[in-house]
């Protein structure tokens, strides 16, 4: 079969095993790759496990500028012979398979509709190296200096990054350039480089980056940053992959940027609690008092945190909350990515409850959206949960730069201060709804000396926070809370609706980290004469156009990524309009980000249009 | 029995340095059971608040979930106030503080709230050493559900149906001075003399200062056989007498006989304490563990201040806050600005 021949368009794939430092040196290829200003979208693929397990890294590279996974091997790198067997039968017909070929290749792992290369690379290690750490890292390294050759890699750039890599570490600058050198070297001599499959620096400006000023960076770290541009000083938490990064990030930051350079005071606080019960508690403690408060977990985390939920719900009390979700129920699979918590923090805790929820796209999205929640969570005085995911936690992805607006100013909400109190003739009520919109004033602790005292509780009480267990003003507080959740729907990021080039009837609803290659998909079904209007959501409760959208469309294709279909329910349970046999769902759950490939298939195949070649071949050619 | 509290206010009521009456300390009548020990410590924290002439606004009480845990509603309605969840008063009590460290804080817990459903942010609440007053209102039952055992409960005391306890219980004195709280007391709701000092030195104490104070339930725990009944527990205390008096104010206290121990607190005011056992050191966690159970081999309940350290570091001193509190800090203090997030989107290139 003939070699894959395409510039800027393929997948590569990397086998590693963990704890052998291969992380550090495929993120080289992708920065490498990023700064050649071609756009690239990394992922690592990753075991609940730190050293001995097999690991992958895949890197697609789209001159068009698609960053969701296609589906689909071009270029296998297998370093670990313990998954050879299913990575050889990945890699899409024509492709390549780059190996070490210290050992002979075993015959039965030899297809005839691929393409081999093999470099010697622990061969080459034992050879120059001495040190056993040593001949480890470097095998990393050569296979990356071998593909600069192979790819058409600026080999400058890989200098440059290893300098940047290695600043403070200055002698361990030259011997990874000669390790590279070495795998350059290597398939310089032994293939035609490069291959069919192999990238260009300056082609014309990707379809869909107006200008390439982008940056590489994980959703986790631009939440972070969010945090602290909110103004967020106090952090409770409790370690969960692949949340973590999140209050790691958080405290890096905060180190550089609010340390008292006089008194060399913080002006935050990170505390690592007991548990996720007890981060929530101490995030409610912190916002009552009126610092702006937040916690990052996933799943199992939000299970705990649940009880909490209901309190700050019912007495009124802002939090954010990041869920980094990831595959469940139970510890599920902790390292593999998914958008199953919709349920869980939607209705999070018992009693009527529900939450206002954020659904972040893009690590920028990550960015003003927590910044955002920290203005919603005071204006609305209850929680407000961000859902993000693995992929998008913990994968570099390429971003517009970052912004923020000088001229903006914190919404601290509705908040009685000393004075505001002291000029107050009539009765400060908590729960009073003053305004109409269902939000109270609430008071800080301490604010006045007579004034504006109230007990908060989780259990009910009338509109002065005084105990009560009358039915009427029970149902009162309750439907005021509804009606809060209604003025949420003016206030939440309103959704995107993308329409066709042609008119349609049909429709693509998604969120978060399905929208890259839903979008994806949706081009490619554009091309066969499929034409599909798009939303994609970024809140709940459901705005206005959500209903309208559901509405206009009779047939709407729903693409998440759990089993049960979990946003399609929640769109039926939280619309006013009869969507059932509309709503169609669209579901991967494999704990792998879903691909455009297998959407464009469903969508096809629920069409009917069934003149499609097969995207993976059925059967393999096998020598 | 009335539903209101006459709104009359003597006119010669006794003022203290901040110009508040006893009456400004006190809160809503209390809806627990005639007779329960839990409104004897709601007056003691009153009493111990108005004569530390404490601004009523300048506390903040947290309490989790059970009879103990209503009583904030009856003292002290002038702060603000967070009944939380069943066990998880210590988690909000430390988001808080954090929060906002100069404030007084005052957390209201029972047995049940404490040494079962929140153990575990019991133990790390002292373990942090949070700037706060903790009071256990420990009568070895669960009272709103109607009498259960509670993890208090001695072994092979009887239940009011008869039931002899088969567990271990769990001394909180002795699990404070193990985990790391930094003035720890036993005290009985019937013995204000004792009482009141005691939660005046845990308020003036910086750290975490825990009270376990023993108060019978009349209704479900106060029969014979039961080792928390009002009846055992005056025939078992070993009673350690205590003064508090605040800085600048005379001691007025004197004890017949035994040794009595000065201790001098951070703020200047002083601790006088009848000791029982000379040997005994109370800033030593080991000798003062000792005595307790010294005294617990000879069925006596020790009570008084058992355990202070004065020199430690509470969570801020760890935590390196700044002193300002972190819920005044503006926009201008905490956000960095654009410029900086060009520096970083630099960085990201």
């Amino acid at each position: 079969m003939q070699p894959k021949q395409a510039i800027n368009d393929f997948v590569i794939k990397f086998a590693n095993v963990n704890g052998t430092g291969s992380a550090s040196a495929n993120g080289m290829f992708a920065k490498a790759i990023f700064r050649m200003g071609i756009p690239v979208s990394p992922r690592n693929i990753f075991p609940s496990n730190i050293q001995g397990l097999p690991t992958w890294y895949e890197v697609r590279i789209s001159q068009d500028g698609y960053l969701g996974r296609r589906g689909g091997i071009d270029i296998m790198v297998s370093v670990n012979p313990q998954s050879f067997a299913k990575d050889v039968s990945e890699v899409d017909p024509g492709g390549y398979m780059v190996y070490d070929s210290t050992k002979p290749l075993d015959l039965r792992h030899v297809r005839r509709d691929i393409h081999y290369l093999g470099i010697p690379l622990t061969e080459m290690c034992l050879r120059e190296y001495t040190d056993s750490r040593q001949r480890q890292l470097f095998k990393n390294v050569i296979y990356v200096g071998a593909l600069a050759a192979l790819l058409n890699i600026d080999f400058s750039i890989l200098k440059d990054l290893v300098s940047e890599q290695f600043k403070g570490k200055e002698k361990l600058i030259t011997p990874n350039i000669q390790a590279l050198e070495m795998g350059h070297q290597y398939a310089s001599t032994h293939f035609e480089c490069p291959l069919g499959v192999h990238l260009k620096a300056g082609e014309q400006n990707p379809k869909h980056i107006e200008e390439f000023d982008h940056i590489l960076m994980d959703g986790n770290t631009a939440t972070a940053l969010g945090a602290v541009y909110a103004g967020a000083t106090v952090a409770a938490w409790y370690p969960i992959t692949p949340s973590t990064s999140v209050v790691d990030a958080f405290e890096k930051y905060c180190r550089r940027l609010r340390i008292d350079p006089g008194t060399g005071k913080k002006n935050y606080a990170i505390v690592q609690a007991e548990d996720e019960l007890s981060a929530m508690g101490m995030v409610i403690g912190a916002n009552w008092n009126g610092a702006r408060a937040f916690t990052a977990t996933s799943g199992p985390g939000v299970s705990l945190m649940s009880e909490f939920l209901g309190l700050a719900y019912f007495a009124e009390v802002p939090a954010v909350l990041v869920d980094v979700q990831r595959a469940g129920p139970s510890t599920g699979m902790p390292t593999r990515t998914q958008q199953s918590d919709i349920f869980a923090a939607a209705y999070a805790s018992h009693g009527d409850t529900k939450h206002v929820l954020f659904f972040p796209a893009t690590p920028a999205e990550c960015f003003s959206m927590t910044v955002e929640a920290f203005d919603l969570a005071e204006r609305l005085q209850t929680p407000i949960i961000i859902m993000s995911d693995l992929d998008l936690g913990m994968n570099e992805w390429m971003s517009p730069p970052l912004e923020f607006d000088d001229s903006y100013r914190y919404d601290r909400g509705k908040v009685l201060n000393g004075e505001e109190l002291e000029a107050m003739t009539e009765r400060f009520g908590r729960y009073l709804d003053v305004d109409g919109d269902g939000i109270p004033y609430r008071t800080y602790p301490g604010a006045h000396p007579t004034k504006g005292a109230y007990f908060t509780r989780g259990s009910s009480r009338d509109e002065y926070a005084a105990y009560t267990e009358d039915g009427d003003v029970y149902v009162r507080n309750m439907d005021r809370l509804l009606k809060k959740f209604e003025t949420a729907k003016s206030l939440v990021p309103e959704a995107k609706v993308k329409p066709a080039a042609e008119p349609t009837q049909d429709a693509l609803l998604f969120f978060g980290t399905t929208a890259s290659p839903a979008y994806e998909a949706l081009e490619t079904l554009e091309k066969e004469g499929i034409h599909l209007d798009t939303l994609r959501l970024r809140s709940f409760p459901f705005t206005q156009e959500v209903e309208d959208f559901i509405e206009e469309h009779d047939r709407i294709f729903v693409i998440e990524q759990n089993r049960d279909g979990q946003m399609r329910r929640l769109l039926l349970n939280e619309t006013n309009v009869e969507a059932n046999a509309k709503l169609i769902s669209v579901v991967e759950y494999d704990g792998l980000p879903v691909t455009a490939r297998k959407i464009a298939s469903v969508i096809r195949g629920a069409m009917g249009i069934n003149n499609v070649t097969p995207l993976v071949p059925q059967e393999k050619e096998l020598a | 029995m009335t539903y209101a509290k006459p709104a009359f206010r003597h006119p010669d009521a006794r003022t203290n340095d901040v110009g508040c009456t006893r009456r400004d300390y006190e809160g809503g009548l209390s809806t627990l059971c005639a007779g329960c020990g839990h409104d004897s410590i709601s007056a003691a924290i009153i009493d111990a608040c108005f004569e530390l002439s404490i601004e009523p606004h300048r506390v903040a009480k947290l309490s989790g979930i059970g009879c103990s845990s209503k009583t904030p509603a009856y003292f002290l309605s002038g702060s603000h106030s967070f009944n939380s969840v069943h066990g998880r008063m210590p988690s909000v009590a430390t988001g808080a503080n954090v929060a906002n460290r100069d404030l007084i804080y005052i957390g209201v817990s029972g047995d049940g709230d404490t040494a079962s459903i929140g153990m575990g942010q019991f133990a790390h609440v002292m373990r942090r050493n949070l700037n706060m007053t903790y009071i256990v209102e420990n009568n070895g039952c669960y009272g709103l559900t109607k009498g259960q055992d509670s993890a208090t409960m001695d072994t092979d005391s009887v239940s009011k149906k008869g039931d002899i306890n088969p567990y271990m219980p769990i001394d909180l004195v002795r699990v404070g001075i193990e985990v790391g709280a930094t003035f720890v007391g036993r005290s009985f709701s019937g013995d204000k003399e004792q009482l009141v000092p005691l939660i005046k030195a845990a308020i003036s104490h910086r750290g975490f200062a825990l009270l376990d104070i023993i108060s019978p339930c009349v209704t479900f725990n106060n029969h014979q056989g039961s080792t928390k009944s009002y009846a055992s527990f005056r025939e078992h205390n070993e009673a350690m007498p205590v003064d508090f008096v605040p800085r600048r104010e005379a001691i007025t206290t004197s004890y017949d006989a035994g040794v009595v121990h000065e201790v001098c607190m951070h703020d200047g005011s002083v601790l006088r304490l009848q000791k029982v056992n000379e040997e005994y050191d109370i800033e030593d966690p080991q000798s003062a563990l000792q005595a307790i159970a010294h005294h617990a081999k000879q069925e006596r309940i020790l009570t008084g201040l058992l355990y202070i350290n004065r020199n430690s570091e509470e969570l801020h001193d760890v935590l390196q806050t700044a002193t300002k509190p972190l819920n005044t800090m503006s926009q201008r203090e905490l956000c960095p600005g654009s410029r900086f997030l060009d520096s970083i989107n630099a960085g990201l290139r």
